[in-house]
C-alpha cells in the first residue's frame, strides 16, 4: 500500500515537471524561428543572460491559462525574482512567441502582481518589452476594470522614486504600452528592433493620411536622438542587458538605501586639467576630457548620450563613490542651455535625488539660449523645471565653476545661490551675470549710439569692457566668500572625494530626507 | 546631402572650399553665437558641391550651410 501511494505521488510530481517543460521550452513555439531572423533571443534566454547563473528564486503565474483551449504558455509573460550580482531583482518579460507578446487577461494580472511584489519587497524592477500591445480579442476583459491594463501604468508611476525601474525595449511597445518605458527611470532601446509609438504607421495613415515608416514613427534612434524617450541606444540585445546591469551598479535597491562604495581606482592618464581648459573663453572645451581626469578609470556611464549633447549627464565613481555628473559641453552648441538640455538635466538630477546619488556639477556655459525660437519652445517653463529640480534636491551637491558661468545658466547649474553643499572654482573661472560684450552693450547702449566717431565709439566700448572685466575673475568672488574655495586642477579630484565623503555623513538626520519621496520626472 | 546649422548665430568662418573632400565628423564651418565658437561638422563623407552662406551671414537652426555630393 505504501508503495502505491509513493507511486501516485511520483506521478503527480512528474506531471508538474512535464507541464513546466512544455511551458518553458522554446522548441514548441511556432514563432521561434522568426526570432533568429530578427536577431532576437527567446525570452528565457534573455533572462538567463542577465541574471546570476541558477539564481531564479521564484516564478509566479507560470501556469497562467494552462487549462485554456489555446496554447498560451504563461500567458505571454514571464514574471520572476532572481539575482543580479547577488542582488534580488524582479523581472517582467514579454514572450513574443506567444500571441506576439500581446497583453491578455492573465498577462496583465501577472504584470500587476509582480509590480506589487517588487514595491512591497523594495527591490528593483526590470521590464523586458517586446509586445504587439493589447490582445484585441480579449479587450473587454482587459481594459475597463480597476485591475485592467491601466493599473500597470498607475503602478509604474506610483512606484517611481521608490525602487529603480528599468525598461529594456527589444521590440515594439505600441499604443498604451508606450507609456510603460515613458514612466521608467532608465530606458534602453535596441537599434532597428525597438519601436515605441502611440499609433502605428498603419493607424496613422488611416486616421490622418500620413505615410511614414516604423523607424521614422518611433524607432530606437529617433527616441534616443530626437524625442529623448530613450536613455541609451544598444546595438544588440546583449548590449542592452549589459547596460541594465551597469545601471544597477549605480542604483541602491530602493530609495531608503545608498549605493555601496567600491574600491577607488586612479583616473585614466592624460593631460592635466590646466592644459585642457583653453584660456580663450570663446574656444570650446571638451568637458569629457576633464571628466576623465577626475573620475575613477572606466567608470563613466553616460546617460542620454545621443540627446541634447550640449549637456553631459552620466554616472561615475569618484574615489569609489557612486556620483551623478551634470556638465556643460561647450564643444556642442557652445554648451548653451536649450529647452531640451535643461529637461535632460532635470530628469537626471531627479533620478539621482530619488536614489541618494550625490551630484557633481561642472559649469562652463554662456547661459540659456536667447531668441524667439527657444521662447516658443518654452525655454522659460522647461528651464524652470531644471531650476526647481536642483533647488529641491536633497542629495549632496557640489558645483565646480570650470570656466565661464553666466547668468541664469550659472544659477541652474547649482551655483552658490542654489545652496549646494559647496560651490568651488578652478582658477580659470569667470562667473558673472553676463559676458563683458553683452553687459557693456546693455548698460551703455544709448551712450554708445550717441558717439558718432567710430574710433571714439570703439575706444569707449573697450574702456567700459575693461572696467566691467575687473570683477570677472575668480579672485573677486573668492575674496567676498561668494565661492567656497579656489582649487587648482591638479587638486580637484582629491578635494571632491573629501567633500563628497563629508557631505554624505549624517545626511538623513541633517536634511530630514527620511520622509522625502521623489518621483522621477523624465525629460 | 546638406550640412545644416544646429543653432541660431552668425557664420564666422567657412573652413572648406568648393571641391574639397570631407570626412564624417570633419569641421566645415564655425558659427559665432552666444559669444562662443560653434563648430559645424559634416555628418557623412562627401565632396563640397556648393557653399550656400557667406561669412558674416545670419543663420537659423536648420539653415543649409553647404551641400555635399
Amino acid at each position: 500500500m505504501k508503495q502505491d501511494v509513493l507511486y501516485k505521488k511520483n506521478e503527480l510530481d512528474q506531471q508538474v515537471y512535464e507541464k513546466l517543460e512544455e511551458i518553458k521550452t522554446k522548441s514548441n513555439r511556432p514563432y521561434y524561428s522568426k526570432l533568429k531572423v530578427q536577431n532576437k533571443m527567446f525570452v528565457r534566454d534573455r533572462i538567463e543572460y542577465l541574471i546570476d547563473e541558477g539564481s531564479i528564486e521564484i516564478e509566479d503565474g507560470v501556469f497562467a491559462r494552462e487549462n485554456d483551449e489555446q496554447f498560451l504558455p504563461a500567458d505571454a509573460v514571464v514574471t520572476l525574482v532572481a539575482k543580479i550580482n547577488g542582488r534580488k531583482v524582479a523581472i517582467i518579460a514579454n514572450d513574443l512567441t506567444v500571441k506576439a507578446g500581446t497583453w491578455g487577461v492573465k498577462t496583465i494580472e501577472k504584470i500587476i502582481r509582480m509590480q506589487e511584489l517588487a514595491e512591497k519587497r523594495k527591490i528593483p524592477l526590470i521590464y523586458m518589452i517586446d509586445s504587439a500591445g493589447a490582445r484585441l480579442n480579449e479587450q473587454f476583459d482587459t481594459f475597463i476594470d480597476r485591475r485592467h491594463a491601466g493599473k500597470i501604468f498607475y503602478n509604474t508611476a506610483r512606484i517611481s522614486g521608490n525602487i529603480p525601474q528599468i525598461s529594456l525595449v527589444f521590440g515594439a511597445s505600441p499604443a498604451g504600452s508606450a507609456y510603460l518605458p515613458a514612466l521608467c527611470d532608465f530606458v534602453v532601446m535596441v537599434d532597428k528592433n525597438a519601436s515605441v509609438y502611440l499609433g502605428s504607421p498603419r493607424m496613422a495613415e488611416m486616421a490622418t493620411g500620413e505615410k511614414v515608416t516604423m523607424e521614422e514613427m518611433g524607432g530606437a534612434r529617433l527616441h534616443n536622438e530626437i524625442s529623448g524617450l530613450g536613455d541609451m541606444l544598444a546595438e544588440t540585445e546583449e548590449e542592452a542587458l549589459d547596460a541594465a546591469k551597469r545601471f544597477l551598479d549605480f542604483m541602491p535597491q530602493n530609495w531608503k538605501e545608498t549605493v555601496p562604495l567600491a574600491e577607488s581606482v586612479e583616473p585614466l592618464p592624460g593631460k592635466d586639467i590646466v592644459e585642457l581648459v583653453p584660456a580663450n573663453q570663446r574656444v570650446p572645451l571638451d568637458m569629457h576630457a576633464v571628466i576623465n581626469r577626475l573620475v575613477d578609470a572606466d567608470s563613466f556611464f553616460e546617460f542620454k548620450k545621443l540627446y541634447a549633447k550640449e549637456m553631459i549627464t552620466g554616472f561615475s565613481r569618484l574615489g569609489g563613490r557612486a556620483i551623478g555628473i551634470v556638465a556643460n559641453q561647450s564643444k556642442v552648441k557652445g554648451g548653451v542651455l536649450f529647452p531640451e538640455s535643461a529637461e535632460k538635466a532635470a530628469h537626471f538630477i531627479s533620478l539621482c535625488d530619488a536614489y541618494n546619488v550625490p551630484i557633481l556639477f561642472l559649469v562652463d556655459l554662456p547661459g540659456f539660449m536667447v531668441g524667439s525660437k527657444v521662447e516658443k519652445e518654452a525655454i522659460i517653463r522647461r528651464g524652470a523645471r531644471m531650476l526647481s529640480t536642483v533647488a529641491n534636491a536633497t542629495v549632496p551637491r557640489i558645483s565646480v565653476i570650470v570656466r565661464k558661468a553666466y547668468g541664469a545658466g550659472y544659477v541652474v547649474m547649482s551655483g552658490a545661490s542654489m545652496q549646494p553643499d559647496a560651490c568651488i572654482a578652478l582658477p580659470q573661472a569667470q562667473p558673472a551675470v553676463m559676458g563683458p560684450e553683452a553687459a557693456v552693450n546693455a548698460m551703455y547702449f544709448n551712450k554708445i549710439q550717441s558717439i558718432e566717431d567710430p574710433q571714439e565709439r570703439q575706444k569707449y566700448i573697450v574702456e567700459q569692457r575693461e572696467k566691467y572685466n575687473k570683477d570677472i575673475n575668480v579672485w573677486s568672488p573668492a575674496s567676498q566668500l561668494f565661492i567656497d574655495d579656489v582649487v587648482p586642477g591638479d587638486r580637484l579630484r582629491n578635494d571632491l572625494i573629501n567633500r563628497f565623503e563629508l557631505y554624505s555623513e549624517n545626511r538623513d538626520i541633517l536634511e530630514g530626507i527620511a520622509n522625502k519621496k521623489t518621483v522621477v520626472r523624465r525629460g | 546631402m546638406d550640412v545644416t546649422s544646429n543653432m541660431t548665430g552668425n557664420v564666422w568662418k567657412i573652413v572648406v572650399s568648393n571641391g574639397d573632400k570631407v570626412t564624417a565628423g570633419q569641421e566645415v564651418a564655425i558659427l559665432e553665437s552666444m559669444k562662443m565658437e560653434i563648430p559645424i561638422s559634416a555628418e557623412v563623407y562627401g565632396e563640397v558641391e556648393e557653399i550656400i552662406v557667406n561669412e558674416g551671414d545670419f543663420v537659423n537652426d536648420g539653415d543649409v550651410i553647404l551641400k555635399l555630393k
